[in-house]
């Protein structure tokens, strides 16, 4: 088993098209604050004014925690979809180029096959917040400096104190990789079925744009669904930027979160070990 | 002696589409087994299914006497196999590959070892090269480096030859007879070329619409006496009338003014020419083909009609 999973993570970490996700995300933090750099007074201005009409606020309001809490809000909609990229491939990727026969007619159990790409994939995925944290939170702080949070929400805003924002990035990054492994599992699931890597990564994107939607709609329909929806959980981090943290809320989130890991990874194994190769 | 690899009444069907048919046969220690059939015939569904990567609708596989279905992962470590095309990947080097699917056996194996079947296959001065630049007969070699590298009981090698020029074909002969009568392999190789084949195999099995037509030691089966010798000659009526009293008679198969056909050793040829001159017979041109060799084209022709 843990052969396969280092052979899993020497042939991820061996393509460069891994690396894309890499410099995507290093690229969006980093164009993020940029602008906040050149114009980011403009914008907290902007933002802050319904509260500066009710309240006299004090201090350095664009700081570090912010941009960062600006490029999360950003990105973490976006990381599903790289996640895709690689744990979509895990399975397509080696049927299109045809090395899961190869691979298959070795000595290798059907089930640790898809745990050990299911463990790659969420290795990346990992390493991947990983590099998130170091260049939004990381480089931001070094730019902007540390200061307290100020969370504007639609009915109410939050200030954080300074010295107690460190934590809630660590638990929400910790929350993250839970949901991205739910995500990295889904994709896993398609990537059994196909043969070309290009559906279960277009597969998955859709299926997060198309539950992001769906979650996001106030009708009476949706309703009913969306406790159960993937993407509703998926955003559970922000309750770590709440005062006071609903931690119930939280646990319950990842919960259906890891549900859904097992589910779909089940399903994958299930699936996987009856499935003919003919590619 | 068990055999190496049993297959006992395997059939499988795609939807409405019967691949392979109560198909049996058993490859023996030290065979080189040929596998033919036409395109579609059902070798690569047979031989995915001998290795696991299929499965049977019903029937048996069974490797050095374990049935593969209860115990793949141990029985397939008997096993080295390269399946249609030496895919692998491109963007590692060959000696990248050959150490990801060495490290997959059970066994612990050295590097001399992947050193040394690179070298046997040949490309072991190019085995940093990433595999995306290498040509198809390199693929071809890196893919039996990779099938052997653990040394297998049994090395299965699904139509090697495919998409290689000629000077690749042979070498690629080369080197299956090598790890044949060199180094003892049991090899089972499937091809839609019976020359291919006959010149490599000691035992053979043609299949078509997945089903077994013809089984048996190739010697046997492309035995001289059975080829077939057709004699074009010159418009001649009485060319019957002399065959009939002649020691020839017994070996003509159909007879007509312009086009005699006898079923002989082609090393007769030579005296048979000699009498059809001496007797005042004008010869245009003499072919031969075995009856093997008559009997696979008739499947081919059959094949082309039905598709």
């Amino acid at each position: 088993m843990m052969q396969l999973l280092r052979i899993e993570l020497f042939k991820i970490f061996s393509r460069p098209r891994t690396y894309i996700s890499f410099a995507i995300i290093a690229a969006i933090s980093g164009v993020i604050q940029l602008a906040m750099l050149s114009d980011g007074g403009s914008f907290v201005n902007f933002a802050m004014q319904g509260v500066n009409e009710q309240f006299d606020i004090q201090g350095k309001i664009l700081n570090g925690y912010l941009v960062t809490y600006i490029t999360l809000q950003s990105l973490l909609i976006h990381i599903p979809l790289l996640v895709a990229l690689v744990a979509g491939d895990a399975f397509a990727g080696e049927a299109g180029m045809g090395t899961l026969r190869l691979l298959l007619t070795k000595p290798v159990s059907r089930t640790q096959l898809v745990l050990a790409k299911f463990l790659g994939s969420l290795v990346y995925t990992l390493l991947l917040l990983i590099w998130l944290a170091i260049v939004s939170l990381g480089v931001s702080l070094l730019l902007f400096g540390p200061g307290d949070l100020i969370n504007l929400k639609s009915d109410a805003f939050v200030l954080i104190m300074q010295n107690d924002i460190l934590w809630r990035y660590a638990a929400a990054f910790a929350f993250a990789g839970v949901a991205m492994m739910s995500v990295s599992s889904m994709a896993i699931l398609l990537s059994v079925f196909a043969d070309n890597a290009i559906g279960p990564i277009i597969s998955t994107m859709g299926i997060i744009i198309v539950l992001t939607i769906l979650s996001n709609l106030e009708l009476p329909l949706f309703t009913l669904i969306k406790p159960y929806l993937l993407t509703t959980h998926v955003i559970g981090w922000k309750g770590f930027f709440d005062d006071p943290v609903p931690y119930h809320a939280i646990a319950h989130s990842a919960l259906v979160l890891v549900i859904y890991t097992i589910v779909f990874v089940g399903a994958a194994i299930l699936f996987f070990k009856r499935k003919d190769i003919k590619s | 002696m068990v055999p190496v690899l049993e297959a006992k009444q395997l059939s499988k069907s795609f939807k409405n589409f019967q691949a392979v048919n109560d198909l049996s046969f058993s490859v023996e220690q030290g065979d080189v087994y040929g596998f033919l059939g036409q395109n579609g015939a059902g070798k690569s569904t047979t031989i995915r299914m001998v290795t696991g990567l299929i499965f049977a609708d019903s029937g048996t596989v069974y490797i050095k006497g374990g049935e593969l279905r209860n115990n793949s992962r141990h029985l397939l470590e008997h096993i080295g196999a390269i399946i249609e095309r030496p895919d692998m990947y491109n963007y590692l080097s060959g000696w990248e590959n050959l150490k990801i699917f060495a490290s997959l056996s059970h066994k612990k194996i050295p590097n001399s070892r992947l050193h040394e079947v690179l070298e046997l296959v040949g490309i072991e001065n190019r085995r940093k090269d990433k595999v995306k630049a290498y040509s198809q007969g390199m693929k071809q070699r890196l893919g039996i480096a990779i099938a052997m590298v653990h040394n297998p009981d049994l090395l299965i090698l699904d139509e090697p030859t495919n998409g290689l020029d000629p000077q690749g074909i042979a070498e690629m002969r080369k080197l299956i007879q090598h790890l044949s009568h060199d180094l003892g392999k049991t090899i089972l190789i499937s091809s839609h070329l019976l020359y291919e084949i006959e010149q490599i195999a000691n035992k053979m099995l043609i299949i078509h619409k997945g089903k077994k037509m013809v089984e048996g030691e190739v010697a046997h089966l492309l035995h001289p006496g059975d080829t077939l010798i057709q004699v074009t000659t010159l418009p001649n009526e009485s060319i019957t009338a002399k065959l009939v009293t002649s020691s020839w008679q017994e070996k003509v198969q159909q007879s007509s003014p312009i086009l005699t056909t006898f079923k002989m050793d082609p090393a007769q040829v030579p005296q048979l020419n000699a009498w059809l001159v001496n007797n005042g017979i004008q010869v245009l041109e003499i072919k031969t083909k075995h009856l093997l060799e008559e009997y696979f084209i008739s499947l081919t022709n059959d094949a082309a009609t039905t598709h």
